[in-house]
């Protein structure tokens, strides 16, 4: 049956267009898509170059309360709204089913973002208007410099199933004039 | 009737009782599970697109179908294609058929205690990523411990087959292209599924209180080396598939069998590397630079280039044997007389397609390291894993099942007209589905697993979404109506052909699914046979890099982040 070969062509002649295509491909994928990656480290404005810290939830909530108390200036949903001093560094928690802050923020200012959860593994995503998500577990804290570049309100979404309840799940960063 | 085997009329293979009972069975569960996963896709659907059934239904089912298809629809499959590669396509009779039925019986167990599970406590509402500490019932990780027990002696018969046929001398000379294929891909279900046991074994534990606690991070990045390793098995065994049906349906054969084993190669050193994308969006911090650009550059783009070598190889096989049969002319005639009256072929054609431009573009955008920035866990996800083990691997098994229906169950396929539509119904269906979901999810970010983008529960901080998302859920719905429409029809083909189709002697099986003959040398072929898929080959490289680059410019557009 010919589906098999009676041998193996080791020595056979591979077709010119099939070599071509092959070469092409380890340019393409092998050569370019990967040296993208670090291409943009050197280039883009879009990376996960960050910190992480292991932290106990409580003693990160309380850092995050601490952080909103100091630093509130109104309440939206039964959570305060917070406007940090433009440049600085900016706390947020993610719990069952609520990211804790809300966040006033200069356009154009390069923060330092704290975040983690305290529970189960949430989704941190910017979603409307889509900016980036990042991953979230109990016991990690991430720490990652970013910059709201327009004005708007930006709205968050958990983005993983975190249990029943899940689809509850908003946030807020509010994003100002300069 | 009672002699131990028999030679099959189209092929020639010696097929074995026991063997043949071991693929219908296996054949049979798959499309069971197939049905559950369909009628659980009804409500996911309808809860998406028009926000029918209130999220905890929706949490539901979204877990039943996605553990029906990924894992118990697929690999039940795959286990009859293992079983048919080992021991009908090398002549042998299969090692330990009693061993085989007790997989079988580990498998259903297995796959019913996981649905039973899901179905009896909102504990075990745990999607196809059951990350801990969300903690299910002990039948939850149990049911899944046991189904992967069941699919590791699966395999191991398969290759206690393969030795046994080189050894009684069944089979000599290489390996058929489709049994290397089936090899590689057992090969890497063996190391899946003990990655498995790794995250599972434990979780069991965890939920009947012996162990107290599960690093979430350490249990997610082991169990990517079990979630998507279970996938590329299916990648494996969807190839293996295409170059079966390129011969069945044509008479094609690869263009160079060194360069296509040496691609299955590729996916045997490389490809497992590639779960590591799924922790791309945890700072550098947690992973390095460095080990992410190892993993998910280099290693894993390794493994894409064995893909980009099938993606010219088996397109290549059906050019060829067309071109064989003397459809020559020009640099398409060879697609455009392909015996489209066959589902098979056309489901071979509309998978290979789909999976190339859809899924396969896509799974290297979102495993790129910043450019996961955008999709991760956004609906484009979920567009990228229906594009490639929806309308690629299902796709490619329903039609290699217009195959086993005449070949192995021995009928002939009830209406034959329906059945030519069926792949396409599937096909455009799916597809139309995956393009909306790619579109929400990169450009508008809507989030997976996420039940109600409507009033988000009457959250205070609910938003509304513009009105392109919602024309763009419908395309996603009218496309998922359809795909459910086309598996429902197959699953009706399939019930029908072997509770009520006719049955094929070996004349009729000989003279209507006879494998077509070269007319010509297909040696001439092999040399310039194939200038039409050179020309496919380099629309999609432009499509692809297009995409690629296209990403990467709306990347650029996003706030700026670890710079």
């Amino acid at each position: 049956m010919a589906v098999a070969p009676e041998r193996v062509y080791w020595h056979e002649r591979v077709s010119r267009l099939e070599r071509i295509w092959v070469a092409l491909a380890v340019v393409m994928v092998v050569v370019f898509f990967s040296a993208m990656m670090l291409v943009w480290h050197a280039v883009g404005r879009q990376n996960t170059e960050g910190r992480a810290f292991r932290v106990t939830p409580a003693a990160y909530r309380a850092q995050v309360e601490a952080f909103a108390r100091q630093y509130q200036v109104g309440e939206e949903a039964g959570r305060p709204v917070v406007e940090p001093p433009p440049g600085s560094d900016v706390y947020m928690y993610a719990t069952r089913f609520a990211f804790y802050p809300i966040l006033r923020l200069r356009a154009g200012e390069r923060y330092t973002l704290h975040i983690a959860s305290l529970d189960y593994l949430h989704g941190f995503s910017i979603a409307h208007p889509h900016q980036w998500n990042l991953q979230l577990y109990p016991g990690y804290e991430w720490v990652l410099p970013f910059t709201p570049t327009t004005p708007g309100v930006y709205n968050l979404a958990c983005n993983e199933f975190c249990g029943l309840g899940h689809e509850f799940m908003l946030g807020k960063i509010v994003v100002v004039e300069r | 009737m009672a002699s131990e085997a028999r030679t099959c009329a189209v092929t020639g293979f010696r097929v074995y009782r026991q063997t043949e009972n071991l693929i219908k069975a296996n054949a049979v569960a798959a499309v069971v599970f197939l049905l559950i996963g369909g009628i659980a896709a009804v409500v996911v659907l309808l809860t998406r697109w028009l926000g029918l059934f209130a999220p905890r239904t929706f949490y539901q089912f979204i877990a039943l179908h996605g553990w029906s298809m990924l894992i118990f629809w697929i690999i039940f499959f795959e286990v009859a294609i293992l079983y048919f590669a080992g021991s009908v396509m090398l002549n042998a009779r299969l090692a330990g058929t009693r061993l085989a039925w007790g997989a079988f019986g580990l498998m259903a167990i297995g796959a019913a205690m996981v649905e039973a599970a899901i179905l009896r406590s909102p504990l075990n509402h745990l999607s196809f990523q059951p990350y801990p500490p969300l903690r299910g019932t002990w039948d939850f990780y149990l049911g899944t411990d046991l189904f992967a027990v069941g699919a590791l002696l699966a395999v191991a018969i398969f290759f206690a087959t393969v030795y046994r046929a080189r050894k009684e001398k069944a089979s000599q000379g290489p390996l058929p292209l489709v049994v290397y294929g089936a090899f590689v891909t057992a090969v890497l279900a063996v190391a899946t599924l003990l990655v498995g046991a790794m995250v599972f074994v434990p979780a069991f534990l965890w939920a009947v209180g012996l162990v107290p606690s599960l690093n979430p991070f350490v249990w997610k990045l082991v169990y990517w080396g079990y979630g998507h390793p279970s996938q590329q098995i299916n990648l494996g065994a969807t190839i293996s598939v295409w170059y079966l049906l390129a011969f069945l349906t044509v008479g094609g054969t690869t263009p160079s069998e060194k360069i296509s084993r040496f691609a299955f190669v590729l996916y045997l050193v490389a490809i497992n590397l590639g779960s590591a994308h799924h922790l791309q969006t945890e700072p550098s911090g947690a992973l390095s630079v460095g080990w992410k650009w190892i993993n998910t550059g280099y290693l894993m783009h390794l493994a894409v280039l064995g893909s980009m070598i099938h993606a010219f190889a088996v397109p290549g096989s059906v050019e060829i044997g067309q071109r064989a049969r003397g459809y020559d002319r020009g640099l398409f005639q060879w697609l455009a007389r392909g015996p489209w009256r066959n589902p098979a072929f056309s489901s071979l054609v509309l998978s290979v397609a789909l999976f190339g431009f859809l899924g396969g573009t896509t799974g290297v955008i979102a495993g790129t390291e910043q450019l996961n920035l955008k999709w991760h866990n956004t609906t484009a996800i979920m567009g990228h894993f229906h594009g490639v083990v929806v309308a690629g691997t299902t796709l490619a098994f329903m039609g290699l099942t217009y195959y086993v229906l005449p070949l192995i169950f021995r009928r002939r396929v009830v209406a034959p007209r329906l059945a030519a539509v069926q792949p396409w119904l599937f096909g455009i269906g799916v597809g139309l589905m995956v393009l909306a979901f790619l579109q929400l999810g990169v450009r508008f970010g809507l989030p997976r697993k996420q039940p109600d983008v409507f009033a988000f529960g009457r959250s205070p901080l609910a938003f509304r979404y513009p009105p392109e998302v919602f024309a763009l859920l419908t395309v996603a719905g009218v496309g998922g109506l359809l795909a459910l429409a086309g598996g429902a029809l197959f699953v009706a083909l399939v019930v029908g052909t072997v509770l009520g189709g006719r049955r094929l002697t070996d004349e009729e099986l000989r003279r209507e699914y006879a494998i077509p003959q070269p007319a010509s040398n297909p040696g001439h072929a092999r040399d310039v046979g194939v200038r039409g898929t050179f020309i496919l080959c380099l629309i999609f490289a432009a499509f692809f890099l297009a995409m690629y680059v296209a990403n990467y410019l709306n990347l650029a557009r996003a706030w700026p982040i670890g710079h």
